[in-house]
């Protein structure tokens, strides 16, 4: 385990976990970003830059304005009267932690996964353009078609209905 | 001598980087670079804001700052003087953690921006493959930065301002990136520095520059326009519009943290200018084919100021949009003109060269400049211009 | 160099964490929040495979992330929009209180 790896890791997990639960929404957003941030770390810590790159600008840039939009225009931003946690939350923490127990046993005491470290492979951007336009291009213009319906049907859905009202 | 010249920054930080032990010599490589870039681009901050004041005093018939150093040229440190010794006011009920964090947040991102611009021959900080993206990427994270100071301040016009800023920044980010895209298609690289050696050459004496094609200069064009509202400067600087919002989402910022902040437009401008540079104006190449003698550092930056000066001016000259425009302008311009755009150039790059590709280019593009224009003003008929005066 | 099964483990670990909190909050957003880290740490899992795996070459670890920071893209956006209709609705985003199937 190398000293960078330890540090993002560390921040990524308590952000995680901050963004969990934290009382004020808006700080849970925030140390959400912290988390992508993190992760985008660790992607270009495995050398993968492109997807490095691509999880800051999706993530930081627009899922992260969209979340804190959300957030400001459902005013959440005021801590709640109750409890923010719903009354069953021992059952989600258990359902949680059991979840972590079976992944943590199988991957510690899988063989398969002892795999060797190759050295980095030579990643261009062009390689990966050339398979998102070879072998992935219908994929492609599928999640191309996709963020179109889901644009068009976001703003639908969030649209002021016109009934009624003036 | 005109190698040396032009190597001299290289030379000078391999010079310095010997002198680190062997371990130590990437991080102390990297260290140097990032003072580099701090240093260089704080003066051009200074001299900036020199220049701007002086300029738009100017254009509004006054003398502008005079009284510091000799013209006034030292008002640059005074201010600075002054930012740094004022009290810094946080407000009773603001978010404390949030509220010191956001300026770093805006200056921090900006810098990493700077990095992948190459101010030179071998002169980029960074030189990664996916530049041009790692440029965007890092960009995104200034409206958070906007966001965490709007809010935390706990002030109706700090969160106004701020909400309209974020507004403003993700729709101009759309035909920024999109204008880009021409430039990434025509060099085939996401590399800055790949992109900049695309533009060498000459024909005859007119420079290889992707500014000097049809869809180049468009996309110029539509790269600058979205470039002045992405730095929140006039005529789209609603965020801080004065006469609406005080000064926005800083407004409650005060002493360093506000002086952060202005270092931080400022220093968004410089980078986002530099990108232009780099993608359309042939970076560190010299205009004509006789002048290469001259350092190509120093060509950068005249370039650079010479695009500080027309933003000058701009803001000196035309007055601020409304919301509703400025929202027309991206979505229902902008963006269809990108998209034309990026499909004249992909015509551009298949049909044979020649005055034929010249001309069909220029058609297309003239033609859907027009045709939008002539769309969207369609069915406002301008009537006669009345004045009314107060009695 | 760090092992595999230690980028592993961290993705497990914020895949239980998103997953403890889409259970336990009332908030409709942070559950979406919380189904985005799981989303993420499955991403992580990906290219950790992809950079430790037999075959790095085929890129399929990379497109598949880049495909699914897409739907990820895609999923916020729809995802915030309904709960801002059903804010709108409700006018509460306690899923609690978003139990009706009439409104």
């Amino acid at each position: 385990m190398t000293v960078p790896f330890a540090i993002i890791a560390f921040l990524t997990l308590a952000s995680a976990v901050a963004a969990m639960s934290l009382r004020n929404l808006v700080h849970c957003a925030l140390t959400l970003m912290l988390t992508f941030a993190g992760l985008a770390a660790l992607y270009l810590q495995l050398g993968a830059q492109f997807v490095g790159f691509a999880q800051i600008l999706v993530y930081l840039g627009a899922v992260a304005i969209l979340i804190v939009f959300a957030i400001l225009l459902t005013r959440a931003s005021e801590p709640p009267r109750r409890s923010r946690f719903s009354a069953t939350w021992v059952v989600g923490v258990g359902i949680a932690a059991g979840v972590f127990g079976v992944l943590s046993g199988v991957i510690l005491s899988s063989r398969a996964i002892a795999g060797v470290l190759r050295p980095p492979p030579d990643l261009t951007v062009r390689q990966i353009g050339d398979q998102l336009m070879g072998k992935y291009v219908l994929p492609l213009e599928v999640i191309g078609l996709l963020l179109t319906a889901a644009l068009i049907g976001a703003a639908i859905i969030a649209m002021h209905e016109q009934r009624g009202s003036k | 001598m005109v190698e040396t010249m032009d190597q001299i920054f290289v030379t000078l930080k391999h010079w310095l980087v010997g002198f680190a032990p062997g371990q130590c010599q990437p991080l102390f490589s990297a260290v140097l670079s990032v003072a580099a870039i701090i240093l260089a681009f704080a003066t051009l901050f200074a001299v900036t804001t020199l220049l701007e004041r002086k300029g738009l005093g100017r254009i509004q018939n006054r003398y502008g700052p005079n009284r510091v150093g000799p013209c006034g040229i030292l008002q640059p440190l005074a201010d600075g003087v002054k930012a740094l010794t004022k009290e810094d006011v946080i407000p009773d009920t603001a978010d404390k953690v949030v509220h010191f964090i956001a300026p770093l947040v805006l200056v921090m991102p900006v810098l990493l921006a700077l990095a992948v611009v190459p101010v030179g021959r071998n002169m980029a900080a960074l030189d990664t493959d996916a530049g041009v993206l790692f440029f965007f990427a890092v960009g995104a994270a200034t409206e958070l930065s906007v966001f965490m100071a709007g809010w935390s301040s706990r002030n109706k016009y700090s969160l106004l301002g701020a909400l309209r800023a974020i507004a403003q920044m993700i729709s101009y980010e759309v035909p920024l990136i999109l204008s880009a895209v021409t430039v990434i298609m025509a060099a085939g690289s996401l590399s800055a520095v790949r992109i900049v050696e695309a533009q060498s050459g000459y024909w005859g004496v007119i420079p290889n520059w992707y500014v000097l094609t049809p869809w180049g200069l468009a996309g110029f064009i539509l790269f600058m326009v979205a470039a002045t509202a992405e730095s929140n400067r006039s005529p789209f600087d609603l965020p801080e519009g004065e006469s609406e919002l005080i000064a926005g989402y800083y407004t409650e910022y005060s002493g360093f943290k506000f002086a952060l902040f202005f270092l931080g437009e400022y220093l968004g401008l410089f980078a986002v200018s530099g990108l232009g540079i780099t993608l359309f104006l042939g970076g560190w190449h010299a205009p004509l084919p006789g002048l290469d003698w001259v350092p190509s550092w120093l060509w950068f930056f005249a370039k650079l100021l010479v695009i500080i000066a027309a933003f000058i001016w701009v803001r000196g000259t035309l007055p601020r949009l409304r919301m509703d425009q400025l929202m027309g302008l991206a979505w229902k311009f902008m963006l269809p003109m990108a998209l034309v755009n990026i499909f004249v150039a992909g015509l551009w790059r298949f049909l044979p060269g020649g005055v034929g590709r010249w001309s069909v280019c220029s058609i297309l593009v003239v033609g859907a400049y027009l045709l939008l224009g002539r769309l969207l003003a369609g069915r406002k008929q301008p009537g006669k211009r009345v004045y009314r005066y107060a009695e | 160099m760090t092992p595999l099964s230690l980028y592993l483990l961290l993705s497990a670990l914020l895949f239980a964490i998103g997953l403890a909190g889409a259970l336990t909050r009332r908030n409709a957003i942070i559950v979406l929040i919380g189904i985005e880290l799981m989303l993420n740490a499955a991403n992580l899992n990906f290219i950790a495979f992809w950079r430790y795996g037999p075959n790095p070459e085929a890129l399929a670890g990379v497109m598949f992330v880049i495909f699914s920071i897409g739907v990820a893209a895609a999923e916020a956006a729809v995802g915030l929009a309904l709960i801002i209709a059903a804010y709108r609705h409700y006018r509460t985003t306690n899923l609690d209180e978003i139990n009706t199937m009439k409104g």
